[in-house]
């Protein structure tokens, strides 16, 4: 069993995003460790990117805080070195697809391999480019995650068949934000993929509280939480670690 | 297996977000339609025709031509047509497009503000609501066009996320499109972007070849030595080129912006800084740092102030059938008030990079050489801008 599919063995996973270096590597640290203690079954990395384009406003102001701040793919592949000395959390990287391109797809994936990250979402990669990152994943045991939209409707059968790891359902259209309310039929999109295979599927985008996290896991097999973390991050900065702590451990609750 | 669709050599792609990708596969089976559909093409002829000016001059600048002494020059008037540039000639056909589609709202991001005024123009022609997305910097440098798009009917959204420039417009308008994609088209503005729009917008912009072509074998009797264009995302430059290359002895040359030069980081010289990359939904050439990160590029000239390049325009350079040239802004100043004072005719800053490249090779070239600058703009939008580089404050 890859270690993805671990993060889904023992009920609902909750998944916290976090972007690294925001507002410094050691910050990030510190937040990744209290996720870990406080039940994260899988933990997103964001590498910062200048221009995230599948990104709101909360977020992007965290990719240019990280990036402002110094970090590079370089010092993260360091960072996460480090913390995979204590953390054994499954872990992927969540960035754009120009960042893997422009280090070199074999060197950067194969360096997830060595340092222990377990997949890698790239939103600006949909299922007609996937070829372009997924053989060398396949080869290093990469887990090349798939998205699904509200939009994607007769592609959902074609997606699923080929994804790797879990499938990124996206709850709404637009980019990421926390939002009051998702308006997609979330079951109808898991019904059809479930026709098309067995591997767990998580909704992400919009979702911040416990609420609309029970309302997710209802149909899906994990939540993902990006923007909501982030804003704290934002608030609190390099005393952030006791409040996302706290907040992730509300989160897993109520998933359970 | 890759999917090659929409690919330029190794260059262009669809590198989008999933929520996107079907918007972008209904867009490219209505354009397969209604190309080869008589209807549409004869209300596009007949808008182009009675609406923008078609066909635009190609004016034989006598003056210019003694001045430099050397090849003959001609210029294609692009800056003649109605808005003032060639990007009328793409907007027309896509908001044509979008409308057959159902479209009711067009969305367009815009740098020097002429595709954005462009875009405004055929959605209130069209009766269709339009959202145009301007990086903030950009809205101060090119006010003037901020309210002619409001003028025409027109929200003006000021970007300010990363540079506040014209790739910050193009993110913020794909960002838009993914929270509204039934009744939005995006109109974008140049050969960029994720297939099918380089093809698009080649296609529609083509027609400025098509009849430069017509018009040098109708003056001269025989095709140029040379045609040269400013490229950007490289709309203007595409559609000068396009039914020229394969005239292998006619020389294709794009001019990028070099800002102040490209040994500084003050440049936005894609094809001569950057690198191979994957940015706005293509494969091609961008100027960005070791890790990937897009770099924020500079100069004096809104609509060239890009970090990437058409996907074709990257393949054209791999392949060496065209060439691309920087240009800084000093050259492009001087051109443009070179052909003002020259010709009578004031080039958009954007057109002057061209027209600067052209003053460099002309005096180079024989009396019998031919060569075709294209003026893709009026230079209107651009006088105060220039007036505060000579250091003179003037009031609109």
């Amino acid at each position: 069993m890859s270690k993805i599919r671990e993060a889904f063995a023992g009920g609902k996973a909750f998944i916290p995003f976090i972007t690294c270096g925001d507002p410094d590597l050691e910050t990030t640290g510190r937040i990744v460790r209290e996720m870990a203690a406080n039940g994260a079954d899988l933990i997103e990395l964001g590498i910062p990117f200048s221009d995230p384009t599948a990104e709101g406003p909360v977020i992007q102001g965290a990719n240019i805080r990280a990036l402002s701040g110094g970090v590079t793919t370089d010092r993260i592949f360091a960072f996460v070195e480090e913390l995979r000395k204590d953390v054994s959390t499954p872990m992927v990287f969540m960035t754009y697809a120009n960042v893997v391109y422009s280090y070199g797809a074999e060197k950067f994936i194969s360096t997830c391999r060595r340092i222990g990250i377990d997949g890698i979402i790239l939103p600006d990669l949909p299922f007609e480019e996937k070829d372009e990152f997924l053989p060398v994943c396949r080869e290093y045991g990469v887990d090349l995650i798939s998205l699904i939209a509200p939009t994607s409707a007769d592609r959902i059968a074609m997606i699923a068949k080929e994804a790797d790891g879990f499938i990124y359902i996206v709850s709404s259209l637009g980019v990421t934000g926390v939002r009051s309310k998702i308006t997609t039929d979330i079951s109808a999109l898991v019904k059809v993929i479930r026709e098309n295979t067995d591997i767990p599927c998580a909704v992400g985008f919009g979702i911040s509280t416990p609420e609309q996290a029970a309302e997710m896991s209802r149909y899906a097999d994990g939540v993902i939480v990006g923007s909501a973390i982030v804003r704290q991050i934002a608030e609190y900065g390099r005393d952030s670690a006791g409040p996302v702590g706290e907040y992730v451990r509300k989160m897993k609750a109520a998933l359970k | 297996m890759t999917n090659q669709k929409g690919r330029f050599g190794i260059h262009g792609g669809q590198y989008i977000p999933e929520t996107l990708m079907n918007a972008v596969i209904e867009l490219e089976q209505a354009y397969e339609h209604y190309k080869n559909d008589p209807d549409f093409q004869r209300e596009l002829s007949d808008l182009l025709a009675n609406y923008a000016g078609r066909p635009s001059l190609l004016y034989y600048a006598e003056k210019l031509t003694n001045t430099l002494g050397g090849a003959k020059i001609y210029l294609k008037r692009e800056d003649l047509n109605h808005t003032g540039s060639h990007k009328i000639n793409n907007v027309l056909g896509q908001a044509l497009l979008a409308k057959k589609m159902g479209k009711t709202r067009l969305i367009a991001e815009t740098g020097a503000g002429q595709h954005g005024v462009a875009t405004a123009t055929a959605a209130a022609l069209l009766g269709m609501e339009c959202v145009v997305f301007m990086g903030e910097e950009d809205t101060k440098r090119q006010a003037l066009n901020v309210y002619r798009m409001k003028l025409l009917g027109s929200k003006v959204v000021p970007v300010t996320s990363g540079t506040a420039t014209l790739k910050d417009a193009v993110s913020e308008a794909m960002r838009e499109w993914t929270s509204r994609i039934d009744d939005t088209h995006y109109c974008l503005g140049s050969v960029m972007g994720p297939h099918p729009f380089p093809t698009i917008v080649r296609d529609f912009q083509a027609v400025i070849s098509k009849e430069a072509r017509e018009q040098i074998l109708e003056y001269e009797g025989r095709l140029p030595d040379a045609v040269i264009a400013c490229v950007g995302g490289g709309s203007n430059a595409i559609g000068s080129f396009y039914n020229f290359i394969n005239d292998k002895d006619v020389r294709l040359i794009g001019c990028e912006a070099a800002g102040r030069g490209i040994d500084t980081f003050e440049t936005a010289a894609t094809v001569n800084t950057g690198r191979l990359g994957i940015f706005h939904g293509m494969k091609s050439y961008f100027c960005q740092d070791e890790y990937g990160q897009i770099a924020p590029v500079y100069s004096i000239s809104a609509g060239l102030d890009y970090p990437g390049i058409g996907p074709e325009h990257a393949h054209l350079h791999d392949i060496g059938r065209a060439e691309y040239v920087p240009v800084t802004d000093d050259e492009a100043v001087d051109a443009f008030e070179f052909l003002s004072r020259t010709e009578g005719i004031i080039p958009a800053i954007e057109s002057a990079h061209a027209v600067a490249h052209a003053m460099k090779i002309a005096p180079e070239m024989g009396k019998d050489k031919i060569i075709i600058v294209t003026i893709s703009g009026r230079g209107d939008k651009d006088c105060a801008a220039i007036a505060r580089y000579r250091g003179e404050d003037i009031y609109e």
